[in-house]
């Protein structure tokens, strides 16, 4: 059975608490990619993180682009999206079709 | 371009020319690949955008409710409340083949149906913000799913869509004409042979004939 687990500001997910997710309070990047870590080697299929937190361990999560699980998603924090996510689009459009197709116009 | 390192001989050329058929059917194959990923790619990345765009949004409604909740309420009974959850969810992880592909497919299960089961807290100490904002997040619960599915098949599939266009490339510009090239040179090589061939046969021929019937000596002596 896999889990879905939660990084992120305290403030931003303390919410997936209630549906039973398993939330990761992250103060700082370190504390962050640690727990990515950890998360990633355990049973998890789905990493949610909140961007704020994304935003300083980009290559850690760039590593577990390759592998099936788990599938880390950014998403936006309390402050707002930072348009990492969508940023993550972006770059996969542009690795597969040469050119950024969907978001030109 | 350049041409292989081999030995003109025919055994290389019927060699050559079996791996030019294979790399051919290859190309070929590798092309329609390629073109079926492409496909699969743009749907699955479409749904994506539109999805992510929707999360994004319902999501900072839950945030703005949440940062309400957390105004009214005192930090430390907020996470009181929320600190023992009622709801168990199962994720049950499975993959779907696209073109070869291993996608993840997730799906899962709340421990239990009952709606009103996602609140682990009593009603007295909490705001309705908070209330509204944990049923909002458990709607969104499963589209964050789904999120997380498609996002992570549109990765694999573009990693996989570069290797195949790489390989595609390499076949259609180095490999198929490299062969080619080292196909001709190999008949040119053996043409000049044979001709080559041909004419000192006929050379030896005559000068065969010469010392047999002594041409020039009779033309000589005749004259």
């Amino acid at each position: 059975m896999y889990k879905i687990g939660v990084i992120g500001e305290k403030d931003a997910v303390l919410g997936f608490i209630a549906l039973g997710f398993s939330v990761f309070p992250a103060e700082n990047s370190e504390q962050a990619a640690e727990t990515l870590r950890k998360l990633a080697q355990d049973r998890y299929a789905v990493i949610y993180i909140t961007e704020q937190t994304a935003a300083g361990i980009e290559q850690e999560i760039d590593k577990y682009r390759e592998s099936r699980f788990p599938a880390v998603i950014p998403i936006p924090g309390i402050q707002g999206s930072l348009g990492i996510g969508m940023n993550g689009i972006r770059k996969c459009v542009e690795k597969a079709v040469g050119a950024d197709i969907l978001f030109r116009e | 371009m350049a041409r292989l390192n081999v030995n003109p001989t025919r055994m290389v050329l019927t060699g050559l020319k079996k791996r030019l058929n294979t790399a051919r059917r290859g190309h070929k194959l590798l092309k329609d690949k390629r073109d079926e990923l492409m496909k699969k790619f743009l749907e699955i990345v479409r749904e994506n955008k539109a999805l992510r765009e929707e999360a994004e949004q319902k999501l900072m409604q839950v945030h703005s409710r949440f940062v309400l909740a957390r105004a009214e309420m005192n930090a430390e009974v907020l996470e009181e409340a929320l600190m023992f959850p009622k709801q168990k969810v199962e994720l049950k992880a499975s993959t779907r083949n696209i073109m070869s592909v291993d996608v993840p497919v997730l799906e899962f299960h709340a421990e239990s149906d009952d709606e009103s089961d996602i609140y682990p807290y009593g009603f007295a100490n909490t705001s309705g913000e908070l209330d509204a904002a944990i049923a909002t997040l458990s709607e969104l619960a499963p589209t964050l799913l789904k999120l997380a599915e498609l996002e992570k098949s549109a990765q694999l599939l573009a990693d996989e869509i570069e290797k195949t266009r790489r390989r595609v490339n390499a076949l259609e510009h180095v490999l198929i004409p490299n062969l080619e090239e080292t196909i001709k040179y190999i008949v040119m090589k053996l043409d000049e042979n044979e001709r080559g061939n041909l004419t000192r046969l006929m050379k030896v021929k005559d000068m065969m004939l010469e010392q047999a019937h002594r041409y020039k000596e009779r033309y000589m002596a005749e004259k």
